[in-house]
């Protein structure tokens, strides 16, 4: 099913001379091979990257990065788009496996689409999937207004989970283009012993050095899809021929574009009933991703407490 | 608060592709970058909806007139005190480019921020402040895109309505921000008045700015070119790790210049060794076939097993990076406590990390200053050059020859603190022949310094026959093994006994005794003990052979005894032998011997005990980074 037909090989057009040639032979994976008289030259001229190579390519260094530094990594796997490219990801850049727990951390109240797409992909994913619950809501804090302190249960859920299994390491599927504080993040950005953000004292980190040092006790959260938005998410997921779940199309005037818990979770008006409907409706709305997320709309800090708590 | 906007880039779903370029803005603290940032969306029609009326409320709730910034200022503490904290980035469209703004903040406090977002950037708008002019931050930005490798930069001179529009103000400010820039290699691609508030200059040439003929910003960014990957340079894979996940052993990296494919004779520096390329691993097709360019992360497999890890960089033979433990770098400096000379630190080049030591610093200066007074240390926010010795060898490329592989970042206590451009790089004395492949200890230096809590040294003992070398050496080797070290003691007698059996007394021979002495006591110390040899070694020149060969492990102690004292001690009976004339060349009558000039310690035997002398090495090892009691402190230098 992960096969590629010749129309969804780039979302791009390929750049080189070597792709406009139509008798040239397709392997798997929609890759062109050369005419073998080029081949047997050796050193042609390469063919440059699209922009989705070049996400692709980035994401996959930033995950060995991740493997090769930390000690116990997991992938926070929310079902989602973003985090299902991820794990597309995970597997790219260690050759078909995924060398670490995929963690879901269970609120109870998701769609039974999304657990019945966790229990069919789990397995043929070949994931170690670890399913952790969410504590009560009378656990949470009690100031925040009613769909944050919903959505506050994942960040307990969380510190549970990480206590549980002594990660040092959290591979998120968050982007810069969904949310104004996410657009702050760092790609490997620390957090402290209560798993808090430290918003106002982030470390430098350029040229593709990380930092990779948490304090004993404290975590590392990993952000490979930091720089995707969520038009490269879906042309990604179409070229790739990733799964999803059917809640994110159109159905009766209405689809998800961000899918959470249900009860905090409304679809948008939508009539994108396939990918290519999905990116055409992206490139002309003015309506933001989350606007069906509650908890964004509650108060002008909503999220930004949420996160600076430790929610993703 | 979402209003980040849906921006399909290049992937848009009829398969067109546009250019996307990422622009960082920068500038001195309220000199008004946000707001240009504000105003652009503003005029490209990029704002999702609702977005300015909710603006205009937050500003009414908190009874300040409208602020553009607040759209990027997402964060509740920037919004409280006006000023961006944390980068952020924000994405719209002009007529031919999908552009990545990078807000960079302008405070002081925050450089760390205004770097990371700055690194990320194909080109810069540097922002000013009609009525304040050039500050110290402008300076400072300016030099730092320099030092990130920025060679694109636009100049806008903000709150134009400030000054009336005043082109006589323009032009000076123009004047003193170009010769500023042009100093430092870097040529503004335009200069262009601007009143972000009221959109003057943003989008168009406004009447009020008549007398400006240059393109205005909008224009200005569609003039941007995207960064190209390298792929017209060498080959340079720097390896990330080894994967044996199933019966291959996939070598995994990205190619951060040039081009390679199956079948390629490949070197891993910086050791020298050659191999083939196999296969290029992919999922979920492989093997692939054809050239794999700059910016893919590949897998590739070689057709003989080597010894290779995490670190080491594949180039193409003949095309090679140097093999080298030193390095000048030109660096900025992010940490509270300046670097100084003698500073151990955590180098990170590429994939390879390597403790160093900064065994120089020159033209250290604030970058935001006028006058360039320089310091002997680098202080937080400045700049300069340093030398430094690099506990193992690396492969490294200045940055003229290649901008990915000759920059290096700096590390103190786990954090990053500073980085640079690699502006020269020492070849490593002897390039390894081709044909020899040394094998490496399956252990690497951290491990063992973790367990004997010592780094590996050379303590070299010189000083005449019967000063106490051999004595001090024995008693320090005693010392140090019962704190759970693991010294070794190579006397100079015993190895002229076995592997020096060859070398008689001559100044060639005895030149080539200390090299084969230094380069023992080397392997010995990058392999985490600590080496401790005993030997006359009277010649400076020879002395300073060893110390070039151990480099920033040798410690060299000067036992100093009274020429009567050592003979009357005469331990092994040389000076009677000598003095009756058996022993032609000894060191201790024919007064050839070199005292050292400078040195780590030099002890009198002849007014101290033994046990006293070595507290005195004990205190030297722990203070010049050999010994160490903390873990904590290993932590910081591993």
């Amino acid at each position: 099913m992960h096969l590629l037909n010749s129309e969804s090989g780039g979302a791009g057009p390929q750049p080189t001379a070597l792709t406009e040639a139509s008798t040239v032979p397709k392997i798997f994976g929609g890759q062109p091979l050369p005419p073998p008289s080029i081949l047997a030259e050796g050193r042609l001229p390469p063919p440059s990257m699209d922009h989705l190579d070049e996400l692709e390519a980035q994401s996959i260094y930033i995950l060995r990065e991740a493997f090769a530094r930390l000690k116990k990594l997991a992938l926070l796997w929310s079902l989602g788009k973003d985090s299902n490219v991820m794990i597309w990801l995970a597997r790219k850049a260690f050759f078909g496996r995924v060398p670490f727990p995929a963690l879901h951390v269970d609120t109870g109240k998701k769609f039974p689409e999304m657990y019945a797409f966790r229990d069919r992909f789990g397995k043929e994913w070949e994931l170690d999937l670890k399913v952790e619950p969410c504590p009560p809501i009378d656990a949470v804090d009690p100031t925040l207004p009613p769909a944050a302190r919903s959505a506050a249960r994942k960040t307990e859920g969380l510190k549970w989970a990480l206590t549980k299994y002594g990660f040092d390491g959290l591979i998120a599927g968050i982007r810069r283009d969904e949310e104004a504080t996410r657009a702050k993040e760092r790609v490997f950005s620390p957090r402290g012993i209560e798993g808090g953000w430290d918003v106002r004292d982030q470390p430098p980190e350029f040229w593709d050095h990380f930092n990779a040092s948490p304090p004993q006790g404290a975590h590392l959260r990993i952000h490979p899809i930091l720089h995707w938005t969520e038009a490269d998410i879906w042309a990604y997921t179409k070229r790739e021929n990733i799964p999803i779940i059917p809640l994110y199309l159109s159905k009766d005037g209405k689809r998800y574009r961000s899918l959470g818990d249900q009860d905090i979770t409304n679809p948008v008006a939508s009539t994108a009933s396939s990918i290519d409907e999905i990116l055409i409706e992206l490139d002309a709305t003015k309506v933001p991703e989350r606007a069906g997320r509650a908890l964004d709309h509650e108060t002008e800090d909503a999220f930004e407490r949420l996160r600076v708590a430790g929610y993703l | 608060m979402n209003m980040i906007l849906p921006s399909s880039v290049s992937a848009t779903p009829n398969g067109t592709t546009r250019p996307q370029v990422r622009i960082v803005i920068v500038g001195h603290v309220d000199h008004g970058k946000s707001t240009l940032v504000g105003r652009l969306l503003h005029e490209t029609g990029s704002l999702p909806e609702g977005k300015l009326e909710m603006l205009k409320a937050v500003s009414a709730r908190r009874g300040m007139p409208f602020e553009w910034s607040f759209l990027l200022d997402a964060l509740q503490t920037e919004r409280d005190q006006g000023i961006t904290i944390d980068t952020t980035q924000i994405r719209f469209r002009t007529r031919s480019r999908d552009v990545v703004l990078i807000d960079a903040p302008g405070h002081a406090e925050f450089l760390r921020n205004m770097i990371t977002g700055a690194s990320q950037a194909d080109g810069a708008v540097l922002i000013i402040d009609a009525l304040e002019g050039v500050r110290d931050q402008t300076r400072r930005h300016g030099y730092l895109l320099h030092l990130l490798g920025i060679k694109q930069v636009a100049i806008v001179v903000n709150k134009m309505d400030r000054v009336d529009f005043s082109a006589d103000r323009f032009k000076a400010i123009s004047d003193e921000i170009s010769a500023h820039l042009i100093g430092l290699g870097v040529t503004p691609s335009a200069v262009i008045p601007i009143s972000a508030r009221d959109g003057d200059g943003v989008a168009e040439r406004t009447p009020r700015i008549s007398w400006y003929q240059g393109p205005c910003v909008v224009e200005a960014l569609d003039a941007l070119e995207p960064a190209r990957p390298l792929e017209q340079l060498a080959l340079r894979l720097p390896v990330q790790a080894i994967y044996k996940f199933d019966d291959r052993r996939i070598v995994a990296g990205r190619i951060e210049s040039g081009h390679l494919s199956a079948g390629d004779e490949i070197v891993i520096m910086p050791a020298g060794k050659i191999a083939k390329i196999k296969t290029v691993e992919s999922w979920p097709v492989t093997p692939l076939h054809g050239s794999h360019s700059a910016g893919r992360s590949v897998g590739i497999t070689l057709d003989r097993e080597l010894f290779i890890e995490r670190g080491d960089v594949i180039a193409h033979a003949g095309a090679t990076p140097r093999d080298t433990r030193r390095i000048r770098a030109r660096i900025f400096w992010l940490h509270d406590k300046p670097l100084a000379k003698g500073d151990q630190v955590l180098v990170r080049l590429g994939t390879r990390e390597s403790r160093a030591q900064v065994v120089a610093i020159e033209k250290a200066v604030d970058p935001g200053e006028l006058s360039n007074a320089e310091t002997t240390s680098i202080a937080r926010n400045h700049v300069g050059e340093i030398d430094l010795s690099l506990a193992q060898p690396v492969a490294a490329d200045p940055y003229q020859d290649n901008p990915r592989t000759g920059r290096l970042v700096i590390e103190v206590n786990g954090r990053i603190a500073g980085g640079g451009l690699v502006l020269s790089v020492e070849a490593g004395q002897r390039a390894v022949p081709i044909d020899i492949v040394p094998v490496e200890s399956a252990l690497r230096p951290e491990e063992r310094s973790a367990r004997y809590r010592h780094n590996g040294a050379v303590i070299w003992l010189t000083g005449l026959p019967g000063s106490g070398k051999s004595t001090l050496a024995r008693a320090l080797e005693r010392r140090l093994f019962s704190r759970g070290g693991s010294p070794i003691l190579l006397d100079g007698d015993t190895l002229r006994a076995g592997l020096n059996n060859d070398l008689g007394f001559s100044p060639q021979d005895r030149s080539e005794n200390i090299r084969r002495l230094a380069e023992v006591a080397t392997h010995l110390a990058r392999n985490g003990h600590v080496a401790i040899v005993a030997a006359v070694s009277p010649a400076i020149a020879d002395r300073a052979a060893a110390r070039r060969i151990a480099d920033a492990a040798f410690r060299e102690i000067h036992v100093a005894a009274p020429a009567e004292v050592c003979e009357s001690r005469d331990p092994k009976g040389h000076y009677a032998k000598a003095r009756a004339g058996t022993l032609p060349s000894f060191t201790g009558i024919t007064n050839d011997y070199q005292p050292p000039l400078e040195c780590e310690l030099k002890l009198d035997t002849s007014t101290r005990t033994v046990a006293d002398a070595t507290d005195a090495i004990e205190r030297m090892l722990a203070e010049t980074g050999v010994l160490f009691d903390e873990l904590v402190d290993l932590a910081a230098n591993i």
